[in-house]
C-alpha cells in the first residue's frame, strides 16, 4: 500500500518549507550572526566577550534573571495556594473561576501595562487616593521602577501558574488523606510528607515555564518603562530594531544568551512533565473529562506573554 | 468531615474573592476610565461620557488598524490551516515515527521568545536572496510560527479523538483513495476541533505586539501598535480601544469555551 502512493508525501512540502524559512533559518542566522564579524565573514567571539566585559549588559542580564526568578517564585506560591483552593469548589464554580483566570491571562502586554498606569502610575487613581488619604507607606512606590515591574510581572504569572498547577492537585486522592489521618497524621504532616512531594515535579515544571515567560516578556516592560529600565529583552529590542540601529550583531549575541536561558527552562519543564506523568500513571482516569478541557485552557495560557 | 463536602469553606471563598479582585481590578479600571469624563482622587469618576468611544470610532486610523489586524490574522490562520491540515494528517496517520520530531519542532515557538525570533527573522531577511524584512510577508511567516503549537495540538487531538487511523483504513478498504478519505471522511469529522484551534489562534494573533512592533512597526499598524501609540496621547481614548479589544477577545473565548464543552459532550455522550 505504502510504496504505490508516494505522492501523498507532497502534502508535507509546504509545511517543511514554512518551518525551514521562518523557524530554522532565523535561528541559524541569529547564531551565525553572533559569531561572525561585522562585514559578514570571518569567525569571532568578540561580541560575547564584549558582553561579558560590559557592566551595562551584565546588569541587564542580572536584572532580567532577578525579575524572572522573583516574579515566578511569587507567582508559583500564589498559584499553588489558589490552585488548591480552586479544587475545593464545585465543578461548576471551578469552571467559572478557571475561565476568569484564563481570560485575564489574555490580558497582557500593552493593555496590561496601560491598566497599571491608570491604577498606579504617577497620576493613577490609587496614587492620588493614597496621597489624599495620607497613606505615606505608598508614597515611595514608583510603578516605573523595579518594584512596579515586579508587581506587573506577578500579575501575568499568577493566572498562568494557577492554570498549569491545578490539574496536578487532582492527582492527590481524598482516600490518601483519609488513610493518613486514620494513621494519625496531622494535616500539615500529610502535606509535608505526601502531598508536596507529589506536587514537586509539577511545581518545578511550572516554574520553568514561568521563568521563560518572565525572561522573554518584552511588551509589558516596553510599554511600561520604554528603554529606561535595563532588561535583557528590552536591550535586544533597541539594539536590533530601535530608532537608532547601531549594533545588530551585539543584539544577536544577547538574543542567543536569552534563548539559551529560556530553552533551558523549557527543557526543565519537559523533564519534570515526564516525571510527573510517571508518578501519575498509576492513577485512575476519573478526571479525564476535566483534563480534556484543560489542554485548551493551558495552551492559550502558555503562550508567550505578548 | 469537610473532605466529602463539595461546598467550599469561607476561607477558600474569601481567598478566591481576593484573587478575582486582584485579577479583575486592572480590567475594571480600564473599563471605568474609558467611560469617565474626569477621574481624579475619587473612587469612582465624578462624571461619565461616551465621548472617548465616539472619538475612537471617528478616528480613521482606528478602523484602518482594525482592518489590518483582521486581514493579517485571517490570512495567517487560513495559510496555517491549509498547510497544517494535510501535514498533521499525513504524519499522524501514515508517518507516526515522525511524531517525536514534530513535538520538538512544535515546542520551539514556546521556548524561543518573541524578541529572539524577531532578531533572527530580521537578520535572515533584511538582505540576501529573500529581502522581505519590513513587509507583510515576513509578518505572516512569523505569525505562522506563533500559532504552530496551537494548530498542531488542535488538529492532532481531533484526529486522535475520532480515531482517524481506523477511519482511513476503513475508507480505503471500501475503495476510497487517500485524498478522498481525507476530504470526505476525516475533515468533516474533525471540523469542530479545527474551529476551536482556529479561534484560539486568531485571538492569540490579535493580541500580538512584540513581533509586529519589531518586524514591521513603522510600516504596518495593527490594533496593538495603534493602541501603543495612543497610550501616550490620550489615556481615555486608549482605554476605550483597550476595552473594545478586550470585549472582542472575551466574545471569542466564550465561543471557545462553549465549543470546547460541546466537543467534549459529543465525545463522551
Amino acid at each position: 500500500m505504502k510504496h504505490s502512493h508516494r505522492w501523498f508525501l507532497l502534502g508535507l512540502v509546504p509545511f517543511v518549507v514554512m518551518i525551514v524559512l521562518f523557524q530554522l533559518a532565523p535561528i541559524l542566522s541569529m547564531l551565525t550572526g553572533s559569531i561572525s564579524q561585522g562585514n559578514g565573514s570571518g569567525f569571532t567571539l568578540d561580541y560575547y566577550s564584549r558582553i561579558i566585559h560590559s557592566e551595562f549588559y551584565l546588569k541587564a542580564i542580572k536584572n532580567s534573571l532577578l525579575i524572572s526568578i522573583f516574579s515566578s517564585v511569587i507567582g508559583i506560591v500564589a498559584g499553588l495556594i489558589c490552585a488548591y483552593s480552586i479544587t475545593r469548589f464545585s465543578p461548576k464554580m471551578r469552571d467559572r473561576l478557571l475561565m476568569l483566570s484564563n481570560m485575564t491571562s489574555n490580558f497582557a502586554g500593552v493593555p496590561l501595562a496601560f491598566a497599571y498606569i491608570i491604577l498606579l502610575g504617577s497620576n493613577g487613581v490609587f496614587t492620588l487616593l493614597f496621597k489624599q488619604w495620607g497613606w505615606s507607606v505608598f508614597a515611595d512606590f514608583n510603578l516605573y521602577s523595579w518594584a512596579g515591574l515586579v508587581l506587573v510581572y506577578v500579575y501575568f504569572q499568577v493566572p498562568l501558574a494557577l492554570l498549569l498547577l491545578y490539574p496536578s492537585f487532582y492527582g492527590i486522592r481524598e482516600q490518601w488523606k483519609e488513610a493518613a489521618s486514620l494513621l494519625g497524621a496531622s494535616k500539615w504532616q500529610f502535606w509535608r510528607t505526601i502531598g508536596l512531594p507529589i506536587l514537586t515535579p509539577a511545581v518545578f515544571g511550572t516554574l520553568g515555564i514561568l521563568f521563560a515567560n518572565g525572561m522573554g516578556a518584552y511588551a509589558t516592560a516596553y510599554a511600561l518603562v520604554g528603554g529606561n529600565y535595563n532588561l535583557l529583552a528590552v536591550r535586544i529590542g533597541s539594539l536590533v530594531a530601535g530608532d537608532v540601529v547601531n549594533e545588530p550583531q551585539l543584539g544577536n549575541a544577547l538574543a542567543v544568551i536569552l534563548a539559551l536561558s529560556t530553552l533551558l527552562a523549557v527543557y526543565l519543564n519537559h523533564k519534570m512533565t515526564q516525571r510527573s506523568k510517571m508518578l501519575q500513571s498509576g492513577f485512575t482516569s476519573k478526571n479525564t473529562r476535566s483534563l480534556r478541557i484543560f489542554p485548551k485552557l493551558k495552551s492559550s495560557a502558555v503562550k508567550e506573554e505578548l | 468531615m469537610e473532605n466529602h463536602r463539595k461546598k467550599a469553606g469561607w476561607g477558600h471563598r474569601s481567598l478566591m474573592l481576593l484573587l478575582m479582585v486582584y485579577l479583575l481590578l486592572p480590567l475594571l479600571a480600564t473599563f471605568i476610565y474609558a467611560f469617565a469624563k474626569e477621574w481624579q482622587a475619587t473612587i469612582l469618576p465624578q462624571s461619565w461620557t461616551l465621548a472617548w468611544f465616539k472619538e475612537m470610532l471617528q478616528d480613521v486610523r482606528y478602523t484602518e488598524a482594525l482592518w489590518t489586524s483582521l486581514y493579517l490574522c485571517i490570512i495567517s490562520v487560513a495559510l496555517s490551516l491549509a498547510v497544517m491540515l494535510p501535514a498533521v494528517f499525513i504524519i499522524t496517520v501514515y508517518l507516526p515515527r515522525l511524531e517525536r520530531f514534530m513535538k520538538g519542532i512544535v515546542v520551539l515557538p514556546y521556548a524561543v521568545p518573541g524578541v529572539v525570533a524577531a532578531v533572527g527573522l530580521i537578520r535572515a531577511y533584511s538582505s540576501g536572496p529573500i529581502p522581505i524584512a519590513g513587509t507583510a510577508y515576513i509578518l505572516i511567516g512569523a505569525y505562522f510560527i506563533i500559532i504552530l503549537p496551537y494548530m498542531y495540538q488542535g488538529i492532532r487531538n481531533s484526529l486522535l479523538t475520532v480515531s482517524a487511523v481506523e477511519l482511513v483504513h476503513s475508507a480505503e478498504m471500501l475503495g476510497a483513495g487517500r485524498w478522498q478519505a481525507f476530504v470526505t471522511v476525516i475533515v468533516p469529522n474533525i471540523w469542530p476541533g479545527i474551529i476551536t484551534s482556529t479561534l484560539l489562534s486568531f485571538s492569540v494573533l490579535f493580541g500580538e505586539f512584540v513581533l509586529t512592533n519589531m518586524l514591521v512597526g513603522g510600516h504596518i499598524q495593527t490594533i496593538q501598535i495603534y493602541l501603543y501609540q495612543r497610550v501616550n496621547e490620550s489615556g481615555h481614548l486608549a482605554s476605550a480601544i483597550a476595552i473594545s479589544y478586550f470585549l472582542f477577545i472575551l466574545v471569542l473565548s466564550m465561543i471557545l469555551m462553549k465549543l470546547g464543552k460541546k466537543v467534549n459532550k459529543g465525545i463522551s455522550g
